[in-house]
């Protein structure tokens, strides 16, 4: 077991320490892969089995598939390894980060537009968890 | 003798670079933010530096996870422009100063810092948009750059202190090369952001503006600041910051602000840039 650290109670946020990192090793490096155009190609004609080459979970072979990139977050990926992903599918990070907020692009970018999101209310897991 | 004459903050943001590479710095949401360094691109086309120590992270583009160095000083003689997923960005290759870089590198690993030393590693928008925002769309880079990558992805990163400190062995190192030198220190990344997770898009305005501030003349404040509070007031990537301080910690006590520039949003992220120039004589 590991010990608690002083980030644990960030709402919203997963902080790639070791814990994540052992988890999502081979998640991260298939992702770093996709640098590669011919890489990029054959992810892109068949996700399935160019994902099938790599020693992932299957938990995280289905997240990719799926473009869910909180459930990546949560099995070890990193925000600067998956944006090969979401780079691969010609797409932007404010369009990643809508997702991972569950807004639509265009509320999220209306968001940023207005200053962004406050931190107020957005500092600890506690004051989530009330509302 | 080399001599820093002035840092440089700025933030590094890869759709900078698109907007830069694809001519929208004119379009109404980016227009603002592009002008707050017209005054830096007049300011380097006098100040002319010969080198500049450019501290960047890099962003799973150099290194994956195969290893993780913390610091790490480039010492080739030049770097190409990397592929970050997207094909490589249509700028100049990086040409490096491989004496000047060995010779911070042995005397820095000498002032008990362990860096990692690089004779190859391409490049990217960490180290090429602020080269854009400060260069503009050159031919060819108008000077030679060092760059030093630091390790802000895999926890535990360096603190604030230690890189103020490793920014202090940098100087030390710079002012005992017997060329005659004009380099700079750029610090980048930051201000407030964060990328990933449900509270992606968190902007702390006050905070920034407080930090711009502090990186003039309290930075004391700023070196005990703990990763957790960048995190929690700055977002997930605001960690970026303690890069600055590397730089901040390689000027002078007392330095003169030449240049502050604050805007929301670009993408995700606050964009702040300083100019200090070294010393307290304007
Ligand atoms: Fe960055």
């Amino acid at each position: 077991m590991s010990e608690p650290r002083p980030y644990d109670d960030v709402p919203g946020t997963t902080v790639f320490d070791e814990r994540m990192a052992r988890k999502g090793y081979h998640l991260n490096q298939f992702c770093m892969s996709l640098m590669k155009p011919e890489n990029r190609e054959r992810f892109k004609a068949d996700n399935r089995a160019y994902l099938d080459e790599w020693k992932m979970s299957e938990d995280q072979k289905q997240a990719v598939i799926d473009r869910d990139y909180n459930k990546m977050l949560s099995l070890g990926g990193n925000i600067y390894f998956l944006a090969k992903i979401f780079s691969s599918d010609g797409l932007s990070f404010q369009y990643a980060a809508s997702t991972m907020t569950g807004v639509s692009e265009e509320a999220y970018l209306k968001m940023m537009l207005a200053g962004g999101r406050s931190p107020d209310g957005n500092r600890y897991k506690s004051e989530w968890e009330k509302n | 003798m080399a001599r820093i004459t002035a840092g440089v903050a700025t933030s590094h943001v890869p759709a900078i670079g698109r907007a830069i590479d694809t001519d929208q710095t004119q379009a109404d949401y980016w227009k603002p933010m592009f002008d707050g360094f017209e005054f830096s691109r007049k300011w380097e086309e006098s100040e002319k530096p010969d080198v500049v120590f450019l501290v960047y992270n890099d962003h799973a583009t150099a290194f994956s996870l195969d290893f993780i160095p913390t610091f790490a000083i480039g010492v080739a003689e030049d770097y190409a422009v990397a592929d970050e997923g997207f094909g490589p960005r249509p700028v100049p290759a990086v040409e490096g100063h491989a004496d000047l870089a060995w010779h911070i590198a042995s005397s820095v690993i000498q002032q008990d810092f362990d860096l990692t030393v690089v004779n190859k590693m391409d490049v990217d928008h960490g180290l090429t948009v602020p080269l854009s925002l400060m260069f503009g769309q050159p031919e060819k880079w108008p000077c030679k750059v060092i760059p030093f990558a630091v390790n802000v992805v895999q926890y535990p990163v360096p603190s604030g202190r230690r890189c103020y400190n490793l920014g202090k062995a940098i100087r030390k190192a710079i002012d005992s090369f017997s060329e005659d030198l004009n380099v700079q220190i750029w610090g980048t990344g930051g201000m407030s952001h964060q990328l990933q997770g449900p509270r992606a898009g968190l902007i702390n305005q006050p905070w920034d503006k407080a930090f711009l501030s502090d990186m003039v003349d309290n930075v004391a404040r700023l070196v005990s600041i703990p990763p957790e509070d960048y995190i929690r007031e700055a977002g997930s990537e605001g960690i970026e910051l303690v890069m600055w301080l590397i730089m901040r910690g390689a000027l002078d006590d007392q330095v003169t602000e030449l240049h502050r520039h604050y805007h929301v949003p670009a993408s995700n992220t606050a964009i702040g840039h300083l100019i200090l120039k070294n010393g307290n004589n304007s």
